[in-house]
């Protein structure tokens, strides 16, 4: 990641921390959720009344739902009233070097290639002063400024720019949407927004990268993404590094609004703790994605490599409102040991002659289960829409599984639907034939994995795509026996 | 430089290799010849180090190390290289990728320095011109969708690459039409010299019209049953393998 970034990052958590001035006695809330907990949170945030009311009716919408059942995973039943919902931000322990910390943690920032300035900030050891100038953010900040592009915290953005948020929050994913989405809005704690105004190109990969400093952000975190008429932007989640959080649940949600002629790009790389050999622990993410792409000709494309958490929940969507519109889904999904995946994609197509492309490689490994599950669907008055889809699973050993559930729902005559699907091993003689070239089977197998999982990979933004082609690797690691 | 001593093979329950002996030195081209189920390929695959076979008796010792003690990358690194009867083909694993990891493994094993992308290429470069290797057929995935002919090339391109000590061609001629067999042949002798070694295991004569080996040797049955010069192949061309059953009796 370019240092331009990490400065980016680095400079719009802070200013959050500094604009936090509420007293209220206690930091954090007790367990449990009710009305109480949202009005503590709402106000430690110093929110508008608004707002506040916005997330009253998103609990009154969650204590109806029932959590449903229907995924190919299992998990231990979630007690709601044993999470807590609000925590202020924590210092992370500062260490003087980086001899103190977890040598094995330090093993995997070697083998994904992370620099020891970015090790540093990881984990929290004193960054050198070069690192912290506040000036050099301030250049960024300002660039992006003149531009007219917004990209802050979300509550910063609350703050800023109120009657923006207020249009776009929930006209994605409303409320009442599913039972996780209700639950985040209800208790959302902090995310990232991302405005860029008409025929605007934004100049730079926004990342979220390195959120460490942010307050417990992982938990329920909240992202909306605004692209004006004509306007572009490639937006990156998430980090190689392996990230554990005392929190189990994660729901997160993010919503996009691409108007006329706007493109949105968003790349996730999710290496969340994915719990230990024998499958205790690691984080529950249960995510809900979704992309509107309102005006013609408008555009927006998911890029996903997904490696970490116990269990994943989460189908990054289109809803290919515009004419001409275009929604594309690019997923890697990577389980080991006793790790579950649930994910796939919805295209769902409404205006004229729209195209969605949904290209998903699965590989599972171990003892874990690996499920695509997609849909597409073509509403009446959808003409002439296009979907190709291909949805490819890779086995490695016999104790894993991959399962594939694909809907189409077509209520159009004129439509052209194409899915193809996939199902194979990597074959002993393939990894013979690397190895009587000189490569042992540890790179072997990493390197027809990646040739396997190109595809997506290629739509990643180069620094990220070279730092997932390592992760695939790590996470593989000792699952060909 | 390899040096087989009464080696017995076997896979599952069956026992395929039954004493080979056999002696290669630098320099020197041998042949293997034999009837479908003698055991030609069961021999390429054991010195290659495929684990379905079991060796049951006997040793292998190549360059002066213990060849059988060594892991297939190993074997390849300290020199040994196998042509593919039925090379398979890796998707998205592109011929040049693939290359280039496995000569800066090998690089890496000898102490030398890896080779950058820009270094590879230059390096390559030469090597294409000898089995008339276009650049397209590189850049695609590993052998998928390549005919016969492009396959038993590309693993000659691959030797010659790597420029392995002793190579062993398994059937490298079996699919290919007469001028497949050609530039694969042709290749075969431009990189023969007086340090390497190659052992070429076929079915029929014709090949060895075009790589004319020092010594031939019979494969019967699991054994070696006889060895002669390059006429024996000629032999072997005109009066077929019963010549050699009836002279060998059949063996329990």
């Amino acid at each position: 990641m370019s240092k331009d970034n990490q400065i980016l990052e680095e400079f719009t958590s802070s200013e959050y921390k500094y604009g936090f001035e509420t007293k209220i006695e206690s930091d954090s809330a007790p367990k449990g959720l009710n009305e109480d907990i949202i009005r503590f949170i709402s106000t430690k945030k110093n929110e508008p009344e608004w707002l506040l009311e916005w997330r009253l009716k998103a609990f009154r919408h969650w204590q109806n739902m029932t959590e449903p059942k229907w995924p190919n995973v299992k998990y231990p039943n979630v007690n709601f009233q044993d999470i807590i919902y609000y925590s202020a931000p924590k210092q992370k322990k500062k260490f003087d070097s980086l001899n103190e910390v977890d040598p094995e943690l330090l093993e995997t920032f070697k083998r994904l290639g992370i620099s020891l300035e970015e090790q540093k900030r990881l984990t929290g050891v004193a960054v050198d002063a070069v690192m912290d100038s506040v000036s050099v953010a301030t250049t960024f900040k300002e660039k992006l400024g003149e531009l007219g592009i917004i990209f802050c915290s979300f509550s910063e953005a609350v703050r800023e720019h109120p009657e923006l948020v207020k249009k776009y929050i929930g006209s994605v994913v409303p409320v009442a949407d599913n039972f996780y989405a209700a639950l985040n809005s209800a208790v959302f704690s902090d995310g990232s927004f991302c405005y860029i105004p008409k025929g605007v190109r934004c100049p730079m990969e926004l990342s979220t990268y390195f959120r460490i400093n942010a307050a417990n952000t992982g938990q329920f975190e909240r992202t909306l993404i605004i692209a004006e008429e004509g306007s572009y932007v490639s937006y990156l989640e998430g980090c190689t590094a392996p990230m554990r959080d005392e929190n189990q649940l994660h729901a997160a949600v993010v919503e996009i609004f691409a108007h006329k002629n706007a493109e949105v790009k968003y790349s996730t790389v999710q290496n969340w703790y994915p719990g230990n050999k024998e499958g205790k622990g690691g984080i529950y993410n249960f995510v809900t994605k979704r992309g509107m792409c309102f005006g013609d000709n408008s555009k927006i494309s998911w890029t996903q490599v997904e490696t970490g958490s116990a269990v994943t929940w989460k189908y990054p969507s289109c809803i290919l409102k515009g004419d001409n519109s275009v929604g594309e889904f690019y997923s890697v999904a990577v389980t080991n040991n006793f790790q579950q995946a649930d994910t796939g994609t919805k295209m769902t197509h409404i205006g004229k002659n729209t195209k969605s492309r949904i290209v998903s490689k699965g590989v599972s490994a171990g003892k874990s289960q690996n499920s695509y599950r997609g849909l597409v669907k073509v509403q009446k008055r959808a003409e002439n829409a296009r979907n190709f889809s291909q949805c490819d699973s890779l086995l490695m050993g016999d104790k894993c599984g991959a399962h594939t559930f694909p809907y189409i729902e077509i209520q159009n005559q004129s439509a052209k639907v194409e899915h193809e699907a996939t199902t194979s091993k990597i074959g002993e003689d393939q990894i013979f034939y690397l190895n009587q070239r000189g490569i042992d089977t540890e790179n072997a197998v990493a390197l027809i994995v990646n040739g396997y999982c190109k595809e997506v990979l290629n739509q990643l933004p180069m620094e990220f795509a070279v730092e997932a082609q390592k992760l695939l690797a790590l996470t593989l690691e000792g699952s060909v026996g | 430089m390899l040096k087989v001593k009464d080696l017995y093979a076997k896979i599952e329950d069956k026992e395929i290799l039954r004493g080979i002996n056999l002696e290669v030195k630098a320099g020197e081209i041998h042949a293997i010849m034999g009837p479908n189920g003698s055991g030609k390929s069961t021999l390429a695959s054991v010195l290659a180090g495929r684990e379905d076979y079991e060796i049951t008796k006997g040793s292998v010792e190549f360059l002066g190390s213990d060849l059988l003690e060594m892991a297939p990358e190993v074997r390849a690194r300290e020199g040994l290289f196998l042509a593919f009867q039925y090379p398979v083909e890796i998707p998205g694993v592109t011929t040049t990728n693939f290359l280039k990891t496995a000569l800066n493994q090998i690089r890496e094993y000898r102490g030398e320095s890896p080779l950058d992308a820009v270094s590879f290429l230059k390096h390559i470069k030469d090597k294409m011109n000898l089995v008339e290797m276009n650049q397209s057929l590189l850049n695609r995935s590993l052998n998928e969708g390549f005919s016969g002919g492009e396959k038993k090339r590309n693993e000659i391109f691959q030797m010659a690459v790597l420029e392995p000590t002793l190579a062993i061609l398994d059937e490298t001629d079996s699919g290919l039409d007469i001028d497949a067999l050609k530039i694969v042949a042709n290749g075969v002798n431009k990189l023969r010299s007086s340090e390497n070694a190659t052992i070429v295991v076929t079915h029929y004569q014709r090949l060895l019209d075009y790589i004319i080996p020092d010594y031939v040797h019979v494969l019967y049955n699991g054994r070696i049953v006889k060895s002669g010069d390059k006429t024996l192949a000629v032999e072997l061309e005109n009066k077929g393998y019963d010549w050699i059953k009836e002279e060998v009796g059949s063996i329990a």
